[in-house]
C-alpha cells in the first residue's frame, strides 16, 4: 500500500462549498491530485492509508445514489471512518433546526462533512459554523463543485486542456446546480461555454456569467469540442415548464444526427442520470462519443483528491 | 387655521395620547425645519395644551413653564412611519406594542401605522380596540391600527370596514398578502370610500412569485435561488391603478421596490388618479447582490425583495420628483430563532423603526441625494398627508408631536441595544452620521434624549 506520488501542495482552505470562489491554480491542483489518485483506482488493492484515523460524516439530505456512493467509495479508498446520515428518519425530519443538527454534529467532531442539501447556501452555513471541512455535494440549484471538477478532469483527459475549448451545456440551465458549477469552472479555465435550452428555463441574466445563450440546438452545438447534456424535469412543484416530453425531444433532445454539427471528435456527457429519449437517445448516451461512465469512474478519483487535500489543510490546527 | 387642524373625525388620534391639558413648554434655540410651511429656520416653539401654539425667533422664557434646549438639534414636525409590524396580538415573542412603541420612540418617531396580519387578524373592531388599548398603556409613541381588506386575510370577504373605522382604523390592507382577486380589490377601492380611508396594497402577483426567495436576476441565478420577478410586483401595480381610476378609490403602494412601478405610479398621479406610494430605506440603500456578499444572511430577506441597482436609482429619482409620497419601514420583527435557518426556508422582513432616520440622514441627506426638507417631508408631512393623519405640521394649532435630530451625532448601529424584541436587520454594526435624540408627544418629551 505505497502512497501515490501526490504533486507538491499548497492548499490552505478548509471547505470546498463551491467552484465560484476557486482559484485556477486551486482547480488545476485538485486536478493534478485527482490524476495521482486515478492510479490508485487501477491498481488490484486499491486502497491507501492516507486518511486513516479521520471520520467522514457523509449527510445526504436529498436522494442521491451515485453521488453518495462515489463520496463512499472515496473515503474508503482513503481508509477513512465515514459515516452516513440521510435525511430521512434523521434529526431534521423530526422538525430539528439545521444549526441544532450542525450543534450536534459539531460535537462528534468529525474532521470532514461532506452535506448534500435541497436548499442553496447550506453548506456556507455550516462551513461557517463547524471546525470540520466542508465538502458541498450539492446544494439546490446553487453549486455541485465535485461534479463539474470531474467534469473538468474527463474533458482534460479526452482533449489535454481546457483553454480554447467550445463547451455546449443543453437543458433545463434554471435549475441546475451542475451548470453553475460548470460555467464557473471552465469560464475560469479558459472554455467558450454556450448555454442551450427552453426560454422557460433559463435563468435570469446568465449571460452575465460569462456565457453565451442560445435557444437553437443545433446552432449551439456547431463546432462543439465538448457537449454537456443535463438531465430535465418537465415539471417542478406543479408547474409545468415544457409542454411534453415528446416537444422536448423535438426541440432539444440530443440525437445522432444532431450531434453531427459538432467537431468530428466532440465527446458527449451527462451527470445522470439519465433520461433515454428525454434529453438524450440511446444512440447517443451509448455510442463512441459518450464518454458517461468515464465520468462516473472520474469521480471517485476526483473526491478521493479534495478529500485528501482539506485533510491536510487542517492538520496543525489540532 | 385658529382650529382648523386637519382631523377627519374625531376618531384620528391614535392610540397613546396624552394628556396636556394646560401644560405649556417651549422648545428653545432649535432649527425648525417644517416643510409644511416651507420653514427652515432657528426658531424658539411655544406648545400650549398639547398643541403649537407660537413659533418666533425669541420666546422669553416664561416662569414655571419647562423647556426643552434644542440648541443645536433640528426641530421637526413628529415623524410617522406608516408601515410597521407590532406582532400584537398572537406573536408576542417577536415584539409587542410595548416594544414596538418604544422602538419608534427610539427611533425618533412619534406615530406608526401597523398592519393588520396579527393573531388574530386585525380584522374586526376587537382587535383595534385591543391594540389601542396596549397603545394607551405605553404612550411612547401614538398608534393607528390598519385594518384588514378582507376577513382573516383570506381574500374573500371584506371585513367590517366601517365598523372598523369607527374604532380607529385609518387604511385598510391585507399587507404580508396581496388582495389577488380583482373583483374583490375593486369592491375595497369602492366601500372604502364610504370611510374615506385609503386602500393600501401589498402589490405583488403571488403566482408569478411562484417559490421565489429573492430577486429574479444575476443574483438569483448565481444563487440558485428561486427568483421574484420585478415584474411580480408591476402587474399589481399596473391593475390596481386601473382599479382605481375606474373607482375614484384611494390607492397606496405599499413598499413600492420597482422602477417600472414607480413610472406607473408617476404616470396615474399625472393623470389624476388618487395614487400614493411609499418605499423602504433597504430598498434604497441594498441591491440583491447583498445576498452574495453577505453569504446568504437572512437579514437579506424580505418582501419585496432587495432589487438591482437600476431599480434602485429609479427609487432614488422617485425620491427627488416627488412621486414617491413616504419613506415606511416596512418594520417587520422576527425572532432569532426563525430567522437563523437556510435562507430558502426563513421568513421575510427586517426591522427599521430604529435604523430608518439614521440611514436616512446619512445616506440620503448626507450623500447629497435629498435636502434635509425634502428628507422631513417625507417622513412626516408626507405620511400624515397619505393616511390623513393629524400631525406632520408645526403650524399653530397642529398637534405638538416634534422629533428632535442632532445631524452630526455618530451612531453605529447596535442590534443588542434595540427596544425591539427582535434583532433582524441587516445594517448591524453599520457606521452612521445623524440620528434622532428625542421626541415630543403633545408637548411633553417621551424619553430622555
Amino acid at each position: 500500500m505505497s502512497e501515490p506520488a501526490i504533486p507538491e501542495v499548497t492548499w490552505t482552505r478548509k471547505d470546498l462549498v463551491g467552484i465560484a470562489d476557486l482559484s485556477v491554480e486551486e482547480i488545476e491542483l485538485i486536478l493534478d491530485t485527482a490524476d495521482s489518485f486515478q492510479e490508485v483506482s487501477q491498481r488490484s488493492i486499491k486502497k491507501v492509508p492516507t486518511l486513516r484515523g479521520k471520520t467522514v460524516l457523509n449527510l445526504f439530505f436529498e436522494p442521491s445514489t451515485r453521488t453518495r456512493s462515489s463520496f463512499e467509495l472515496a473515503e474508503k479508498r482513503l481508509s477513512a471512518d465515514a459515516l452516513n446520515f440521510s435525511g430521512s428518519g434523521s434529526a431534521l425530519s423530526k422538525g430539528e433546526s439545521l444549526i441544532d443538527t450542525a450543534r450536534n454534529l459539531e460535537a462528534m467532531a468529525p474532521d470532514l462533512v461532506i452535506i448534500r442539501h435541497q436548499h442553496p447556501g447550506v453548506p456556507h452555513m455550516l462551513a461557517q459554523r463547524l471546525e470540520s471541512g466542508v465538502i458541498n455535494a450539492g446544494d439546490g440549484a446553487h453549486e455541485h463543485p465535485t461534479q463539474a471538477l470531474l467534469d473538468a478532469f474527463t474533458i482534460r483527459q479526452h482533449k489535454g486542456r481546457l483553454a480554447g475549448l467550445a463547451v455546449t451545456i443543453v437543458g433545463d440551465i434554471e435549475h441546475s446546480r451542475v451548470v453553475r458549477s460548470n460555467i464557473h469552472l471552465l469560464v475560469k479555465m479558459g472554455a467558450q461555454v454556450t448555454v442551450a435550452g427552453p426560454r422557460t428555463m433559463m435563468p435570469a441574466a446568465v449571460e452575465k456569467l460569462g456565457v453565451r445563450v442560445s435557444y437553437d440546438l443545433d446552432e449551439a452545438l456547431t463546432d462543439a469540442d465538448v457537449v454537456m447534456m443535463l438531465r430535465v424535469q418537465l415539471e417542478r412543484h406543479g408547474q409545468s415548464l415544457f409542454p411534453s416530453t415528446r416537444e422536448y425531444f423535438q426541440l432539444f433532445g440530443l440525437t445522432q444526427a444532431r450531434l453531427a454539427q459538432a467537431k468530428d471528435d466532440a465527446i458527449v456527457m451527462h451527470p445522470g442520470p439519465m433520461n433515454r429519449g428525454v434529453e438524450i437517445s440511446s444512440a447517443v448516451a451509448d455510442g463512441k462519443t459518450s464518454v458517461i461512465l468515464e465520468q462516473v469512474a472520474n469521480g471517485v478519483a476526483v473526491r478521493m483528491a479534495v478529500l485528501y487535500l482539506l485533510s491536510l489543510a487542517q492538520q496543525g490546527d489540532g | 387655521m385658529a382650529s382648523g387642524v386637519k382631523q377627519g373625525s374625531g376618531m384620528k388620534q391614535g392610540g397613546g395620547m396624552r394628556q396636556g391639558g394646560g401644560m405649556r413648554h417651549i422648545v428653545r434655540g432649535g432649527r425648525v425645519v417644517d416643510p409644511s410651511q416651507g420653514i427652515d429656520a432657528r426658531l424658539d416653539l411655544l406648545i400650549e395644551d398639547g398643541r403649537v401654539a407660537r413659533l418666533a425667533e425669541h420666546l422669553d422664557s416664561i416662569p414655571g413653564v419647562e423647556e426643552t434646549d434644542a440648541s443645536g438639534l433640528v426641530v421637526t414636525p413628529g415623524l410617522i412611519d406608516i408601515h410597521v409590524h407590532l406582532r400584537e396580538p398572537g406573536f408576542e415573542y417577536k415584539e409587542t406594542v410595548e416594544s414596538g412603541l418604544r422602538s419608534a420612540a427610539a427611533g425618533g418617531f412619534t406615530a406608526v401605522a401597523c398592519m393588520a396580519n396579527t393573531q388574530p387578524v386585525n380584522d374586526h373592531r376587537a382587535i383595534t380596540e385591543l391594540i389601542l388599548n396596549q397603545a394607551r398603556l405605553h404612550p411612547y409613541a401614538r398608534v393607528y391600527p390598519i385594518g384588514a381588506v378582507s376577513k382573516g386575510l383570506a381574500g374573500q370577504e371584506l371585513a367590517e370596514i366601517g365598523d372598523m373605522v369607527k374604532a380607529g382604523v385609518v387604511a385598510i390592507s391585507d399587507d404580508g398578502l396581496p388582495v389577488m382577486n380583482a373583483a374583490l380589490m375593486r369592491r375595497a377601492l369602492l366601500y372604502a370610500q364610504h370611510y374615506e380611508v385609503p386602500v393600501i396594497q401589498h402589490a405583488e402577483d403571488l403566482d408569478l412569485t411562484g417559490d421565489g426567495v429573492m430577486h429574479e436576476g444575476e443574483w438569483s441565478t448565481r444563487l440558485g435561488l428561486p427568483g421574484i420577478p420585478g415584474v411580480a410586483e408591476d402587474v399589481m401595480v399596473a391593475r390596481d391603478l386601473l382599479l382605481s381610476a375606474d373607482t375614484a378609490g384611494r390607492y397606496h403602494v405599499a413598499h413600492l421596490s420597482t422602477g417600472r412601478s414607480l413610472a406607473m405610479v408617476r404616470e396615474a398621479k399625472r393623470r389624476g388618479v388618487a395614487a400614493t406610494c411609499e418605499v423602504s430605506p433597504h430598498h434604497l440603500l441594498l441591491t440583491d447582490q447583498e445576498v452574495a456578499t453577505s453569504g446568504f444572511s437572512t437579514a437579506m430577506k424580505m418582501k419585496p425583495p432587495l432589487r438591482d441597482r437600476s431599480d434602485v436609482e429609479a427609487l432614488i429619482a422617485g425620491l427627488q420628483d416627488g412621486t414617491v409620497d413616504a419613506i415606511a419601514s416596512d418594520h417587520a420583527p422576527h425572532h432569532p430563532d426563525e430567522k437563523d435557518v437556510q435562507f430558502s426556508v426563513a421568513p421575510f422582513g427586517i426591522l427599521g423603526l430604529e435604523t430608518t432616520v439614521s440611514l436616512c440622514l446619512d445616506r440620503l441627506v448626507g450623500g447629497g441625494i435629498l435636502e434635509l426638507s425634502r428628507l422631513v417631508h417625507l417622513l412626516s408631512t408626507g405620511p400624515a398627508s397619505v393616511l390623513g393623519l393629524p400631525g406632520g405640521s408645526l403650524a399653530p394649532g397642529e398637534v405638538a408631536d416634534i422629533t428632535l435630530l442632532d445631524l452630526e451625532r455618530e451612531v453605529t448601529v447596535n442590534a443588542d441595544a434595540f427596544g425591539s424584541m427582535s434583532r433582524n436587520t441587516p445594517f448591524d454594526g453599520w457606521q452612521l452620521r445623524g440620528a434622532a435624540v428625542g421626541t415630543l408627544l403633545d408637548g411633553q418629551p417621551v424619553l430622555d434624549g
